[in-house]
């Protein structure tokens, strides 16, 4: 266990090393100069030069990339030789438009992410596996046929459609919702945790249309192929109840995949629901992405891509020490 | 997988969420089709024709063809269409006839907004362009792009992991960590913050001419970051592949490497390379619509149905004009639908073992 541990970390460290580099040289070296998006719209060559020396791009490539990464573990001074500025611990550089620090630009986006997170995966894992779950249990019925038809449509439902969708009815017709607001990012604010919940309830539905519909179609194929196993054959020959050999000795076992798929997406949520943000206009990491992406503000993508690649990795890491958790025939060696 | 799930964020199906949890059930022996490995045409046109007898069995998989036949006619179709109903996609009329002036100013008039004799679906809010004949426009766009992204990433997939998986060895470790990388990006993220990137040096280069530019740089990037998954899949078939007879029997009779990878290995993947572009595409149709409503991808006024959607968006006009989101909307629903539809049934036929349900 130690050593699995061990040497996961191991890779994780090099997987994450890898990952930084490629989106710094992407980045960096990518075909756009980074220096003139950083100097704006009324631009000489004079000040291209100038902004390229104030970012450091002047210096050999792997010299900027020591830099940028010397900033995650101590503060570092950017900018130009003579109009230099401390950027704090931990550093990701400085935005073009506002010269703000990127970690404090994250770190203001990373509540309204996670709550978008938390309610769309709850909402997903219990439809999704649930609904799994039943079909899986009637199979070749008429309930099983429903839910396995409008899984196959909640897959091919975009985002765009379902949100603005969603806005439509619910808010600008029914009135039954509030339109999103960015003063609430936590269910411990002062507006309680009902008016939480009141915020984010139709980004958490738009994203768990399109996420349960997959999360009812695997569970229902690895349930339907677990009750067939002989353990679970075994575990009726001995007179265990159906609910006992259901929940105990199927769903551990054929439950795995689903936590896969639960710790890629948990991961990749984690670094901002880009759609589903930019639709109902919460400010988390996708929603500051887009707008960076757009503005060419470098520094802001290259960090939250990054972030959004170290939280998708660290998730294959714990997905795989749960496994060893959930289901008793996986050993870790 | 990354891959697989990031784009569903984008509203993508991912391509056979059914198998996403068990990768390793596919690496199982070629076994399948045509076990005799013979010339590579014959191979190919059997595949074709099992998968053609199997989907002319189930209802839903001969609908779903139809529908997608019929999507790709009226893509294909749109410049005759939108003559035939007299309107062209970017001629705008905001005459006061057209579009209310002083309530919501820019609304179509009732006799404008929905389907009518002269425009079959109505027109847009703000600049009172025909919306059948963006829809139809927007569905070539839409598509192009799609295909031709489906089919860089396909290429890249098969023949990188087909050479990881026959040379196995050096070849293999480096190919195979590029494919990890490829899987642990968060897509959507750096496509999104590429893509811009990418149309700023196109924009000097023959590609970079007016609204062909985007569609470029999408093609380029989705089928960029869209192989790793299929080379994976296809690299554990190519590796049991490659310890069978006919290789041998080939290497024998004093073929390359190169040559037996393209003459006798890729042929035998093809019904796997088939099944996964056909759950490729509508993966990429929903990954133009994202970036595209996001504002990184096509813009007006070039006509997408992302395009379309953002629009829709901008402005609020979904709110007063529910049938300018609709008309996308639906497009794009049942496009993507039939789509996934004929993939699970390509799937069912092509690749039995991978069909779960």
């Amino acid at each position: 266990m130690i050593t699995f541990i061990l040497r996961r970390a191991g890779s994780l460290v090099l997987l994450l090393t890898a990952v930084s580099f490629i989106t710094f040289t992407l980045f960096q070296l990518g075909p756009a100069d980074p220096a003139a998006a950083a100097c704006g719209q009324e631009c000489t060559p004079e000040r291209v030069a100038e902004a390229r020396v104030a970012l450091g791009m002047d210096q050999p490539f792997l010299v900027q990339y020591a830099d940028y990464m010397r900033g995650l573990f101590s503060s570092r001074m950017i900018g130009a030789p003579g109009a230099q500025s401390v950027c704090e611990w931990p550093c990701l550089g400085k935005s073009f438009q506002t010269n703000e620090n990127v970690a404090d630009i994250i770190g203001r986006s990373l509540p309204y992410t996670l709550s978008m997170a938390v309610g769309a995966l709850v909402l997903w894992t219990v439809s999704g596996v649930g609904l799994g779950l039943l079909a899986a249990l009637r199979k070749g019925s008429p309930t099983d046929k429903f839910i396995v038809g409008a899984a196959s449509v909640g897959v091919s439902l975009p985002i765009p459609v379902t949100g603005l969708f969603l806005l439509l009815v619910f808010v600008n017709q029914l009135h039954l919702l509030p339109f999103t607001t960015n003063e609430i990012n936590s269910p411990f604010g002062p507006q309680g945790p009902l008016a939480w919940v009141a915020n984010y309830l139709l980004p958490w539905i738009a994203l768990a249309v399109l996420f349960s519909a997959s999360y009812i179609r695997v569970t229902r194929t690895n349930m339907i192929e677990t009750f067939g196993e002989d353990f679970i054959r075994t575990a009726r020959a001995k007179g265990l109840t159906p609910r006992t050999v259901t929940f105990k000795h199927g769903v551990r076992a054929g439950i795995t995949p689903v936590v896969t798929m639960l710790g890629m997406d948990i991961g990749l949520l984690l670094g901002g629901a880009v759609l589903t943000e930019q639709i109902f206009s919460v400010p988390g990491l996708g929603f500051t992405a887009v707008h960076a992406a757009i503005s060419g503000d470098l520094p802001v993508t290259l960090a939250i891509t990054m972030l959004a690649a170290f939280f998708v990795i660290v998730a294959n890491v714990v997905v795989d020490l749960a496994y060893a958790a959930i289901d008793p025939r996986v050993r870790l060696q | 997988m990354t891959q697989l799930q990031s784009t569903a964020e984008a509203g993508a199906a991912s391509p056979s969420p059914a198998s996403a949890g068990t990768p390793a059930g596919r690496n199982s022996g070629p076994a399948r089709s045509g076990t005799s490995g013979g010339a590579a045409p014959a191979e190919a046109r059997s595949l074709l024709a099992t998968a053609w007898l199997r989907i002319r069995r189930s209802k839903i998989a001969l609908l779903s063809l139809c529908a997608v036949v019929a999507i790709m006619l009226f893509a294909i179709l749109a410049p005759a269409l939108s003559a035939l109903s007299g309107n062209d996609p970017f001629t705008s009329n905001t005459s006061p006839e057209v579009l209310d002036d002083f309530q919501t100013p820019g609304l179509p008039l009732p006799g404008y907004m929905y389907p009518s004799a002269q425009h079959w679906l109505g027109v847009e809010p703000g600049l009172g362009r025909d919306l059948f004949a963006r829809l139809a426009y927007g569905g070539q766009v839409s598509l192009t792009i799609a295909l031709l992204s489906t089919a860089v990433s396909v290429v890249l997939g098969t023949v990188l992991g087909a050479a990881a998986g026959y040379f196995g060895g050096k070849t293999d470790a480096i190919i195979s960590r590029i494919m990890d990388l490829f899987l642990a990006f968060p897509h959507l993220l750096l496509v999104l913050s590429l893509t811009p990137i990418l149309q700023s040096r196109l924009r000097d280069t023959p590609l970079g001419e007016g609204s062909f530019l985007p569609m470029a740089s999408l093609v380029i990037i989705l089928g960029f970051f869209g192989w790793a998954y299929l080379a994976r899949i296809v690299r554990g078939q190519v590796l049991s592949l490659r310890e069978r007879e006919f290789v041998e029997a080939a290497r024998s009779f004093g073929a390359s490497h190169i040559s037996v990878l393209f003459r006798q290995i890729i042929p035998n993947v093809m019904g796997v390379v088939l099944v996964y572009a056909t759950m490729l595409i509508p993966t990429n149709i929903s990954a133009e619509a994202a970036l595209s409503f996001l504002g990184v991808g096509v813009k007006d006024p070039t006509p997408s149905w992302g395009q379309m959607l953002n629009a829709a968006q901008s402005g609020n006009w979904y709110l007063s004009d529910p049938w300018f989101l609709a008309v996308p909307g639906a497009m794009l629903i049942v496009t993507v639908l039939a789509f996934n539809l004929l993939g699970d049934a390509v799937r069912d036929a092509l690749d039995p073992k991978a069909s779960r349900h």
